[in-house]
């Protein structure tokens, strides 16, 4: 297991690509459920009613 | 063709866009987690780049996505431009973050995979440049879309970028065959025998197919909420929204 974390030496390099990768998706994941959330609590708050 | 018009009808394609999403977004995720796995603990280590090359899982897929992602863009574009459909106008502008952000992807997790194999976090030759400037044309149409006001005016000026910018994906992809390049050629797509063993290669298909659907259902959810925004005057979403 600790093999598997090492990476053969380029546990940094390895790693800290899927990481960046996970944060990227995630971010993609919640930002269009959170703007469409915000847009519809604001039609349903009678925000675009002239 | 009915069932075209119906799909371009924005209260339909409101409706069933939740349940596409989702029978995108399971599947995307399986085929994904299992190319990772696969690739981080199944495939054999390379013999030239020892573990590093797992980087691959990552960079490939993404790089793969930034073209897939700016080509469905400029198609998108041009279907705004000549049949005026809002629906393509919407895919447009809400595939253009997520694009962007796989572009930054292939452009860091190829950075760092560079590091200990080329000796060097960036080199300013034809594959790393072009990418480089896929990513400003993605962050252009952004830009674009939120600089002008009436979503109509900036979806067309964001299509007529799409589709001027377009030629930079050929370049992308044959540059590393067309100039000088540290970087690496093709593997997957050459003819003949593959480059890789199947061990190796399995994951990776796996892990493209995984991340083209997950750019698919983000997409879709960047498309729902645009979607909305730009309704939201109308009749529909109101009663959408209403209660009772």
């Amino acid at each position: 297991m600790d093999d598997f974390w090492a990476m053969g030496g380029y546990a940094a390099y390895v790693w800290s690509s899927y990481g960046i990768a996970a944060v990227v998706l995630l971010g993609n994941v919640f930002g269009p459920l959170i703007a469409h959330r915000r847009i519809a609590r604001r039609i349903k708050n009678e925000e675009f009613d002239d | 063709m009915l069932w075209l018009h119906r799909f371009g009808s924005l209260p339909y394609f409101y409706r069933i866009s939740r349940s596409i999403a989702l029978a995108l977004a399971v599947p995307g995720v399986l085929l994904a987690a299992y190319g990772v796995y696969g690739g981080l603990v199944e495939a054999p280590v390379d013999y030239q780049q020892g573990d590093a090359f797992r980087i691959l899982y990552i960079h490939v897929p993404s790089a793969w996505l930034s073209l897939f992602g700016y080509t469905s863009m400029a198609v998108a574009g041009f279907v705004a431009l000549v049949w005026r459909l809002k629906l393509a106008e919407i895919f447009l502008v809400a595939a253009a973050p997520v694009g962007a952000s796989f572009t930054f992807l292939a452009l860091v997790t190829g950075s760092i995979w560079g590091k200990p194999m080329w000796g060097t976090w960036w080199v300013w030759d034809a594959r790393l440049t072009s990418e480089l400037i896929l990513l400003f044309l993605y962050l252009g149409v952004i830009a674009l879309h939120n600089a002008i006001e009436s979503p109509r005016t900036a979806a067309r000026a964001c299509s007529l970028l799409a589709l001027v910018g377009v030629i930079n994906v050929p370049i992308i992809h044959y540059s590393v065959e067309w100039w000088n390049t540290l970087h690496q050629g093709p593997t997957v797509t050459r003819f003949g025998r593959p480059a890789m063993e199947m061990d190796m290669l399995v994951p990776l298909l796996c892990a493209a197919l995984g991340f083209t659907l997950i750019f698919g259902w983000l997409t879709l959810w960047g498309m729902r909420a645009q979607l909305l925004w730009r309704e939201r005057r109308s009749r529909w979403v109101k009663r959408l929204f209403s209660d009772g």
